[in-house]
């Protein structure tokens, strides 16, 4: 558990765009009825998606187009840790620090962060462009280090690595995803050891 | 060892087309037809005697979980959730299964469904797996569009799959916990009885199934149950994917038979531990949540269920986490600690204080500022959380810590004696 509650800065209001809004709808419709509120986890998640983070009128917006009190849409934002509570970085950089990440150097990569980003975690650049976290197991072990840029991961990092990427995004770039090693996804590095057979 | 005629998630690697033509050239979506025609209680039966045990963690016979969900509707839908939370340190298999194989993952829903008699199935897919479920919803997009599954399909059983996802709570894998956020709350566990067989999804009847368990369904119908349960060991058949992840040459994924010797696994597939097999210190077999095994116990257990239990550890996930000499083994334990205060949803007391114990001495541990008595109340902690809370949380927090204080005790207080002598010496 941790402590979570809205940035002490708030917007005026929340709209979601045209787009967003068919597609809230599309949402929606995917439960029962008067099952409605199913659909806030995904809501709230397009609502980030678009502003970079939760405010307390995206709360309100939400809660009152789900029918939902609001306290029960923001108790939702201070539960999942995946919800940013406060603006971050254009490039948010989320490190595994779990033990799988950590057996094969993930606190050498939160150095990295440190020096290059920021000394706190979350803390945002002076130019808006990055801030860092460690976050728990983000379920690529056997790609392990490894860190999530919000869609994308990049894996089996090295501090070295780490800095490239980084000074990729800075130079406005979108570096490869996936291993930054000669390693196809979870296959062993140098190539399978099995579904050689397979041909299709 | 397993070879790739026997193997089920033949794109396990992604070098192939996810999509459904791809799918079909690996035999997916074949004679799906036939096996609805089977009946019910014939599909469940053919999947009871295969001996499939969950692939979640718990171990649970899957056809016996099928069967629990009501013969005869009481008015009542019935659901099918699966849980794609992938979540337990070490693991990510479920991860390949969406983004490599997710039509294996969609036919087992239709068939699973069919199975329990129920009309629509929601997949509940980790917030940070966000690739995976764009890949997985192109892949149910393509069934619906070749008429595979939707309203009036070729199987003649209407059936609705749909994506939804979560957004970073471990607590969420827990089935009950995860119903709980799938109607829109947050992931706390629910008190059981009623199992959600009867009470789960909206009040309705619901079984939840781990991604693997449903997606190796279809296969095994397809080649019967005497060929899954001629692989593995009696009460352990089949293959399973393994994640070996840590101190191994290369690390990986690996679709391996049950059963295949812990030793085997890492030297045949992944190159070895780092430095060698005699460089290894202990082992997690299965997931952070089972207690570690010493090297001399790696040498000859056997990775199973039954196995893995008569060593006083698990198979949970089949992820295998390896530390080598160079491990500071209680500081790998303490971060674990630190993972379960973090994940705790803070609805059962002894839990939500009890881990932030835990993570607070195992700091102390690691230092050495403890003193020598504390190993005892640790350990009394951790059995104060263990078998105290509603789900298995408690219990996951409290092995990793037990296991340490067995199998690393002389460690824990050679830390302690290495700092007090070096304080004496400083104050001379």
């Amino acid at each position: 558990m941790a402590l979570r509650r809205f940035a002490a800065e708030q917007p005026a209001s929340f709209a979601f765009t045209a787009d967003n809004l068919v597609w809230v709808d599309k949402q929606i419709a995917k439960y029962p009825e008067g099952r409605q509120a199913s659909a806030v986890i995904p809501m709230l998640w397009r609502a980030q998606e678009q502003e970079g983070w939760i405010s307390e009128p995206c709360v309100r917006w939400v809660a009152e187009r789900l029918g939902m009190p609001f306290i029960r849409v923001y108790e939702i934002v201070t539960f999942y840790t995946m919800f940013h509570m406060a603006p971050v970085g254009k490039v948010h950089v989320q490190v595994c620090g779990t033990t799988p990440c950590m057996l094969r150097g993930a606190e050498d990569l939160i150095k990295v962060c440190k020096s290059k980003i920021a000394a706190t975690a979350k803390d945002v650049t002076a130019d808006g462009m990055f801030s860092w976290e460690e976050v728990e197991c983000l379920g690529a072990c056997v790609n392990a280090p490894m860190v999530q840029i919000w869609s994308d991961t990049y894996e089996d990092l090295t501090p070295e690595s780490l800095e490239k990427l980084l000074d990729a995004f800075a130079r406005g770039e979108k570096p490869k995803t996936g291993p930054q090693i000669d390693r196809h996804m979870s296959a062993p590095e140098g190539g399978p050891l099995t579904l050689t057979e397979v041909k299709s | 060892m397993l070879t790739d005629k026997d193997r089920i998630f033949t794109n396990l690697y992604g070098l192939h087309s996810p999509g459904l033509d791809g799918a079909r050239k690996r035999g997916d979506w074949d004679g799906t037809k036939a096996i609805l025609e089977l009946g019910r209680d014939a599909i469940v039966d053919i999947m009871k005697k295969s001996g499939l045990r969950g692939r979640g963690g718990a171990g649970f016979p899957t056809g016996m979980k099928w069967s629990f969900m009501p013969k005869k509707s009481d008015g009542r839908p019935c659901y099918l959730v699966v849980n794609a939370d992938e979540s337990e340190p070490g693991t990510c298999k479920d991860r390949d299964i969406l983004r490599h194989d997710p039509h294996k993952l969609v036919e087992g829903c239709l068939i699973a469904s069919f199975a329990m008699g129920a009309n629509a199935a929601y997949i509940y897919v980790r917030g940070e797996f966000i690739r995976e479920r764009e890949a997985l919803q192109r892949a149910i997009d393509e069934a619906y569009d070749a008429g595979l599954i939707g309203k009036n399909n070729v199987h003649g059983w209407d059936f609705d799959c749909y994506v939804h996802h979560g957004a970073g709570a471990y607590i969420c894998g827990e089935e009950t916990a995860l119903l709980e956020s799938l109607e829109g709350k947050k992931g706390m566990p629910r008190m059981k009885p009623p199992f959600p067989a009867n009470v789960g999804l909206y009040g309705c009847p619901t079984t939840v199934n781990n991604v693997e368990s449903i997606a190796v369904a279809p296969t095994i119908l397809r080649r019967g149950a005497e060929w899954f349960a001629g692989l593995g060991r009696p009460n352990n058949t089949g293959t399973k994917v393994f994640c070996i992840s840590g101190h191994v040459n290369r690390p990986c994924n690996v679709e391996e038979e049950m059963g295949i010797p812990l030793k085997d696994l890492i030297e045949k597939h992944c190159g070895g531990v780092r430095g060698g097999w005699d460089n290894l210190l202990a082992i997690i077999p299965g997931g952070s949540s089972v207690p570690l095994l010493k090297k001399d116990v790696c040498d000859t257990v056997l990775m199973d269920f039954d196995s893995l239990k008569n060593v006083g550890s698990g198979l949970g996930t089949a992820a295998v986490i390896v530390m080598d000499q160079s491990t500071d083994i209680v500081a790998a334990i303490r971060r674990l600690s630190y993972f379960y205060k973090h994940e705790s949803c803070g609805q059962c007391t002894p839990c939500r204080e009890g881990t932030g114990w835990l993570w607070r001495m195992m700091k102390r541990m690691e230092t050495g500022e403890a003193v020598a008595a504390e190993i005892d109340t640790l350990q009394d902690v951790t059995k104060q959380i263990e078998g105290h809370t509603i789900c298995a949380l408690g219990d996951a927090a409290a092995w990793p810590v037990q296991g340490l204080i067995k199998n690393f005790r002389p460690e824990l207080e050679a830390r302690i004696a290495a700092r007090r002598s070096a304080l004496a010496k400083a104050a001379e």
